[in-house]
C-alpha cells in the first residue's frame, strides 16, 4: 500500500519537474533550480507537520522526492563548467537549504 | 491506418507520461532502499548519499548514449530523476544542523555534491 502511494507521488512529482524544467531550463537551469527549491520548502513543511505514514509517503518520499532531483543537478553543474557551474550549485544548495528551514519554521 | 497515426503521435507528443512512469518506479526504488538500509535520525545519511551518487553516475552514462526520446524520458528525468532527491538532502541537512551537528551537516552537503560531481566526471570518461 505504502509502495503505491510513493509511486503515485513520485510519478506526479517527476512529471511536474519535467514540465517546469522544459519551460524554464536555459543557460542556467532555472526550472530545475525552482523545483528543487520548492520541493525542499514543501518537505520542510511535511517534516514539521505530524502526518500519517501514508500521507508522508505520498507527499514527502513520493511527491517531494520525485519533484526534486540530484542527478540532473549534478550533470547540469558538470556541464556548465567551473564558473556557471559553481554559481548554479551554490544557488541550488543555498536556496534549497534556506527554503527547507523556512518551510519547517513556518509550520512549526 | 488512422488509429496507427494517432497512436504514434500520442507517443511522441507525450513524453511526460514516460517521465511519470519512470519517476514512479524511481521513487519506489528509493523508498525500498530506505526501508532496507534505514537512516537513523541524526546519523549520517549514507543511503541517500549512495542513491544520489549512483543516480548521477547513471544519468551521465545514459546521456552519453543518446537513446530514443521516449527511452531517454523514461530513464532520465523519469527513473533517475525520481530515484535521486534533493529535498531529502535539504531536510537531512536541516536535521543535522538542528541537532547541533554542524560539522556533520557540512560534511554531508559538501560530500554529496563532490561525490556526485566526481561520479558524473567518471561516467563521462568511461563511456
Amino acid at each position: 500500500m505504502t509502495f503505491l502511494l510513493v509511486a503515485l507521488g513520485g510519478g506526479v512529482g517527476s512529471a511536474v519537474r519535467y514540465l517546469v524544467a522544459q519551460r524554464l531550463d536555459a543557460q542556467l537551469p532555472w526550472g530545475t533550480l525552482a523545483v528543487n527549491v520548492v520541493a525542499s520548502f514543501l518537505l520542510g513543511i511535511v517534516s514539521a507537520a505530524t502526518l500519517s505514514e501514508s500521507a508522508s509517503a505520498l507527499l514527502g518520499i513520493g511527491f517531494c522526492g520525485g519533484m526534486s532531483t540530484y542527478s540532473a543537478f549534478a550533470v547540469q553543474t558538470h556541464e556548465r563548467g567551473p564558473r556557471l557551474g559553481t554559481t548554479y550549485a551554490v544557488l541550488t544548495v543555498g536556496l534549497s537549504l534556506a527554503a527547507c528551514a523556512l518551510g519547517h519554521l513556518l509550520y512549526a | 491506418m488512422v488509429s496507427v497515426t494517432v497512436h504514434r503521435s500520442t507517443m511522441t507528443s507525450a513524453p511526460v507520461s514516460w517521465v511519470a512512469a519512470g519517476g514512479a518506479a524511481g521513487a519506489t526504488l528509493r523508498y525500498a532502499l530506505g526501508e532496507w538500509f534505514p537512516e537513523a535520525a541524526g546519523a549520517f545519511p549514507w543511503t541517500t548519499l549512495a542513491i544520489n551518487v549512483a543516480g548521477s553516475f547513471l544519468l551521465a552514462v545514459l546521456l552519453s548514449r543518446s537513446p530514443r526520446p521516449e527511452v531517454q524520458a523514461l530513464l532520465g528525468p523519469g527513473l533517475l530523476g525520481g530515484f535521486t532527491t534533493l529535498s531529502a538532502y535539504s531536510e537531512q541537512t536541516r536535521q543535522l544542523l538542528d541537532s547541533g551537528d554542524a560539522g556533520l551537516a557540512v560534511l554531508y552537503v559538501a560530500g554529496t555534491l563532490a561525490a556526485c560531481l566526481v561520479a558524473v566526471a567518471l561516467a563521462r570518461r568511461v563511456r
